[in-house]
């Protein structure tokens, strides 16, 4: 079975290597059209100024404060965006009548593109981090609603009826059934919703803020600072790269009773 | 609990620990199929530790009838007592081993095993201690911690045997829980089940696609007739001695005698069924 894919892989160490060289040849390009000035430096910035940026917030750990902000609006919108949408999720998917009545409105609010709530949050919870959280969850609420509905609905109806002939009770049917089928569905859908916490603080935060990453962003932006915006956007980007990698940890943690596609081990 | 003074309908001397009467099951269509009538006007009685096999062609009806046994589904017509009581909800007296996958994906073996225990209240060491015992009456020392996926289709039902048995029911009722197995460990499966049931003489309603299964376990085997409106054609009193030795029997002449009178009124119903599904 493992030869199959065997031949057309590379080994880990070469995957890498070749990874390492095609970031350094988009930099080098990226270098040497901004200096033969083929693209305008003003608008296109210059790797070396931005890396010089970059080494200065976190030598002078002047970025520090800013990405504490962004990740505990991060943290903030996940964390309550995940038990809201379980909470209304198995509400929702357990009661018949509620779920007819809400079901338009569930549409209609998921349809709505609700970056444009941020003006309105910020209206309501100031510039602080609480609006930034508000429009992260409102992000992350409807994909845990969501895989928390399907999970709900996709539980086995034989698995069920034997808890049921073991004896559970309507809570513990919800507590030992529905609750594990659920969050196995939320887990599986983590990489996304911490992603869209992250999407809603850093929006947030561009849209108008005192502090966070994406205020130093904004803050560059209206000084025609260019290498400033690329090195916060580049932080950025590593921030949420190290935020996806503790999710796959902990995600291969949570979910070992999954059965995964081949797991057998090479000797 | 009210004392069950009212006598049940077929009562004998002693009240049946499950007695169906007059059972009928219609399914309704859905996406614009014919209603089909599953099992009509089927009355069958279990007496307190009576082990009861049914027999019948694929698709006849026998899980649906254990599911009416069991509470989990409401026949269209007909009643259901257990021990002389209507039956309302889920059947508390019974275990039910099901034929599909039923373990929890998320439960170790050994979780799985003590669920049962664990909706009840018990203690969490003294279920895991009867869980690991259990475990080892059914050949699985040493799987406590696997999760079902990691687990054969013949340990999976092994563990679901167990989860059952642990909660030591008065009424066993079975779906095809053997036909997964090797018959090595199948007929080792049905020793234990029988060296169970005769110790503390549990009722026991026992579905088998294996007429020989059947012959070899049971007091009495029930014949369904083919779908749709199955019902029971014939019961064969099987009076083998006790105890049996379930690979030992077979050899007997009144075991051949038993499976060729039997044989003879299931085949042609296998026959039908099988024309039918073919359909
Ligand atoms: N929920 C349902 N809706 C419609 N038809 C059903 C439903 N459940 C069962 N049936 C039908 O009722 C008949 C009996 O099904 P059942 O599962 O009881 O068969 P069975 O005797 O257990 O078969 P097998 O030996 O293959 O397990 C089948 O024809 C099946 O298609
Ligand atoms: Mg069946």
């Amino acid at each position: 079975m493992r030869k199959a894919s065997g031949d057309a892989r590379l080994s880990r160490g070469t995957l890498v290597l070749l990874q390492a060289v095609l970031v350094a040849v988009l930099f080098g390009l990226w270098w040497l059209a901004t200096t033969e000035k083929w693209l305008d430096p003003f608008f296109f910035g210059q790797p070396l100024k931005v890396v010089q940026v970059i080494v200065d917030w976190f030598v002078s750990g002047k970025i520090w404060p800013h990405l504490a902000i962004t990740l505990w609006e991060t943290v903030l919108a996940f964390i309550i965006g995940s038990v809201l949408g379980l909470g209304v999720g198995l509400w929702l998917a357990l009661s018949p009548i509620s779920s007819a009545l809400a079901e338009p409105y569930i549409t209609a609010a998921n349809a709505m593109p609700r970056v444009i709530l941020a003006p309105i949050f910020a209206v309501w919870f100031g510039l602080g981090v609480l609006s930034k959280v508000a429009l992260g969850v409102t992000l992350v609420f409807f994909i845990v609603f969501f895989n928390v509905y399907q999970g709900v609905k996709e539980v086995s109806p034989v698995v069920l009826a034997n808890a049921r002939m073991l004896g559970a009770s309507r809570g513990q049917l919800l507590r030992h059934i529905y609750l594990p089928s659920a969050t196995s569905w939320v887990f599986s859908s983590l990489h996304t919703s911490v992603g869209m916490a992250f999407v809603g603080a850093v929006v947030g935060e561009y849209l108008g803020s005192a502090k966070g990453v994406g205020y130093l962003i904004l803050q560059a932006e209206g000084t025609f600072d260019i290498n400033t915006v690329f090195a916060g956007i580049l932080v950025l980007t590593a921030f949420a790269l190290l935020l996806d990698f503790v999710v796959t940890r902990v995600e291969a943690r949570l979910l070992v009773w999954r059965p995964r596609a081949a797991e057998t081990e090479a000797l | 609990m009210t004392a069950a003074t009212a006598s049940a309908p077929g009562a004998g001397v002693a009240l049946p620990a499950l007695a169906l009467d007059g059972v009928t099951c219609t399914f309704a269509a859905r996406g614009g199929g014919e209603r089909y009538t599953a099992v009509r006007d089927v009355t069958l009685a279990i007496a307190p530790g009576e082990f009861v096999s049914v027999v019948g062609p694929t698709g006849c009806g026998k899980s649906t009838l254990l599911n009416v046994g069991a509470g989990l589904l409401v026949p269209s017509a007909g009643t259901v007592h257990v021990d002389g009581e209507p039956l309302s909800g889920i059947n508390r007296r019974a275990g039910y081993m099901f034929q599909a996958e039923a373990l929890m994906p998320w439960r170790s073996a050994l979780a799985n095993v003590v669920a049962g225990l664990e909706f009840r209240g018990t203690p969490r060491d003294e279920a895991a201690a009867r869980g690991r015992d259990w475990l080892a009456r059914v050949g699985l020392a040493g799987f406590e911690d696997r999760y079902p996926h990691q687990l054969s289709g013949g340990m999976r039902k092994r563990v679901a045997l167990a989860q059952m048995l642990i909660l030591d029911p008065d009424i066993l009722l079975m779906d095809e829980p053997f036909s997964a197995l090797d018959i090595q460990t199948r007929q080792l499966m049905e020793n234990e089940l029988l060296e169970l049931w005769s110790a503390n003489r549990k009722s026991v309603l026992f579905i088998t696609h294996d007429l020989e299964e059947a012959i070899s376990l049971s007091d009495r085997v029930v014949v369904l007739s083919a779908g749709p409106a199955t019902r029971p054609l014939g019961e064969f009193t099987i009076d083998l001695p006790r105890p049996r030795d379930v690979a030992e029997i077979r050899m007997t002449p009144r075991f051949v005698e038993l499976h060729e009178a039997i044989w003879g009124v299931l085949r042609a119903e296998v026959l039908k069924g099988y024309a039918q599904s073919k359909r």
